[in-house]
């Protein structure tokens, strides 16, 4: 009983790493019917800004240039992480995609995997294999209830990622812009008609998907501090498929999706060889996938006809 | 003039739509396009609206304006052109009053937005029953009114109509052209596309007919109605 509670805990982390991702490619996909491949790597990007603002902070407390206590430098290295990335992410968008805006989706997609080795690559150019160490930038405090280990991160880490997940979900429903991005999701064609503009939405998008890999991207260097060019793959494709398995542009079913491909990561290496927990967990998704082709809130149905 | 359209020339592929064809609209009027299927008068909306590359040659200008300048989304918000498409386009997964605060996305002045809503509710007292009712659950005719209910809110200064009476009651159909008169008469010019030749005719002062890419009549809409041509061809003899 006490493992399997570690485990939900367990689960609940990763989770929030797969969900936060996968909103990413969720929006995007919503909005420009486009599989932005590169944003994997926008979560390896988004790590490594928050692995240098922590150490740079953190270095300048130390030098006693600025003192400011460890949850201050979390909450800027957090904040200024997400605001470059989104940077990132809006050039991405920019310069990848918006000249493809017409040509067939082969090509787009083709696109994305090429910027993404080009992240990779260059991190590896500029920054050297040897893989880095996040940071700590509080101090770790272990809490136990019964034998059930909780540490004070993990909590942070699943409560601000519900947090975000909250505030998307109340941008998209609740404002002029979430609107915008829900009609585009229907038909992106009808949209420029109403006087919206596609190229600030599709920005828009990418940004904000950005925003919360970059979120991701620091909380995973707090859990497992090492940090290496290539970690963007394994988790951008796992949550790309929990994206689809979510249902296009379903913010609701891309959070259930990436909690599920956690609880499966974690529970399957618990009770069965940890070699074959991708196999396995995948297996699970792909019978899902045949009895819901669209994802758990997928529409059938979606009006994308030429005007 | 408001509007000027001088040797537009529209292509799908390779396959030409309309072959340079020249019209008109002053500010203030009512104007329709009649033709059949095919004939092109959606493709003339679309290109207006920029949702259409144009072939070199062609002159599209708005108050003096090249209208080629501008994006789709500017059309709409920067001059004010709004254009309610063929088969109506609403936003399925989005309530009905959500599909009309999206129609009004660009526009600054609340209050007669606002005021626009109420228009909209008046014309249609079933759209406020079911304000808060998605879109795709609507019936066909409900569906119809969001439409023409959307462009109400939309820019003002002209209108695009693609077959608005598609899916109307006869009884709706006239709500729709009195609603259309009203805010015409406030300043909104009109320009409607039809195949409904002999209602389009009758709202319209103006009349050009379109025939596979051609404008080959135009004219006041009392002579168009009293052309041989054109009751033998559209008006049913
Ligand atoms: N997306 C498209 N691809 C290729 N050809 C097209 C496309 N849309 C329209 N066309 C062709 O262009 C011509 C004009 O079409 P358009 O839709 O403008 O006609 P219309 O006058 O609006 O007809 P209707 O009254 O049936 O709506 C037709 O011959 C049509 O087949
Ligand atoms: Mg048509």
């Amino acid at each position: 009983m006490d493992t399997f509670l570690q485990n939900v805990v367990n689960a609940l982390q990763w989770g929030s790493f797969y969900a936060l991702i996968a909103l990413g490619y969720s929006m995007v996909y919503g909005v420009l019917m486009l599989f932005n491949f590169a944003h994997g790597d926008i979560f390896m990007v988004g790590s490594y800004i928050g692995f240098f603002i922590a150490t740079g902070l953190i270095g300048l407390s130390t030098l006693g240039i600025i003192s400011l206590p460890g949850w201050v430098i979390l909450i800027l290295t957090i904040l200024i992480a997400m605001i470059l990335t989104s940077f990132v992410g809006m050039l991405v968008e920019r310069i990848g995609y918006r000249p493809l805006r017409n040509a067939p989706r082969a090509s787009a997609a083709i696109t994305g995997l090429m910027i993404g080795i080009i992240f990779e690559t260059a991190n590896l150019y500029l920054l050297g294999a040897s893989r880095r160490k996040f940071p700590e930038i509080i101090d770790t405090s272990i809490f136990q209830i019964g034998n059930v280990s909780l540490t004070n991160t993990k909590i942070f880490i699943v409560i601000i990622s519900l947090l975000f997940m909250l505030a998307l979900n109340q941008f998209i429903q609740h404002t002029k812009w979430g609107m915008a991005i829900r009609a585009m999701a229907y038909d992106f064609t009808v949209v420029p008609l109403m006087g919206v503009p596609v190229n600030t939405i599709a920005a828009l998008t990418f940004g904000l998907g950005s925003a919360l890999a970059a979120a991701a991207g620091v909380f995973y260097g707090m859990a497992y501090p090492v940090l290496d060019p290539y970690m963007g793959i394994e988790y951008g494709w796992k949550s790309f498929v929990a994206a689809i398995l979510g249902g296009r542009g379903s913010v609701i079913g891309t959070v259930i999706a990436g909690f599920l491909m956690g609880f499966l990561d974690i529970f399957v290496a618990t009770y069965f060889p940890s070699t074959m927990r991708n196999l396995i967990s995948f297996s699970i998704i792909l019978v899902i996938l045949t009895f819901r082709p669209h994802g758990f809130f997928g529409r059938a149905y979606s009006a994308q006809l030429r005007l | 003039m408001l509007l000027s359209i001088e040797n537009l020339q529209v292509s799908y592929d390779r396959i030409r739509a309309l072959h340079g064809i020249s019209f008109e609209v002053d500010e203030g009027e009512i104007v329709c396009i009649i033709g059949a299927n095919g004939a092109g008068k959606s493709t003339t909306l679309r290109a207006i609206s920029r949702l259409m590359p144009v072939e070199p040659g062609s002159k599209m200008t708005f108050m003096g304006q090249d209208l080629t300048a501008f994006q789709p989304d500017k059309v709409v918000s920067q001059l004010g052109i709004s254009h309610v498409p063929e088969g109506r386009r609403l936003f399925g997964n989005l309530t009905v009053m959500e599909n009309l605060e999206l129609a009004a996305f660009a526009r600054k002045d609340r209050q007669a937005v606002e005021r626009d809503y109420k228009l909209v509710f008046k014309v249609f007292p079933r759209l406020e029953e079911r304000m808060k009712q998605a879109a795709e659950t609507l019936s066909g005719g409900e569906q119809q009114m969001l439409a023409v209910g959307r462009a109400l809110v939309s820019a003002r200064k002209m209108m695009l109509l693609d077959e608005p009476s598609m899916g109307l009651a006869p009884l709706l159909m006239g709500n729709v052209f009195d609603a259309l008169r009203e805010i015409n008469k406030e300043g909104t010019t009109i320009l409607l596309v039809e195949q409904n030749a002999r209602m389009a005719l009758k709202f319209a002062s103006r009349g050009y007919v379109l025939e596979n890419g051609n404008i080959v009549l135009e004219g006041r809409s009392e002579d168009l109605l009293a052309n041989p041509e054109v009751k033998k061809a559209y008006l049913g003899g």
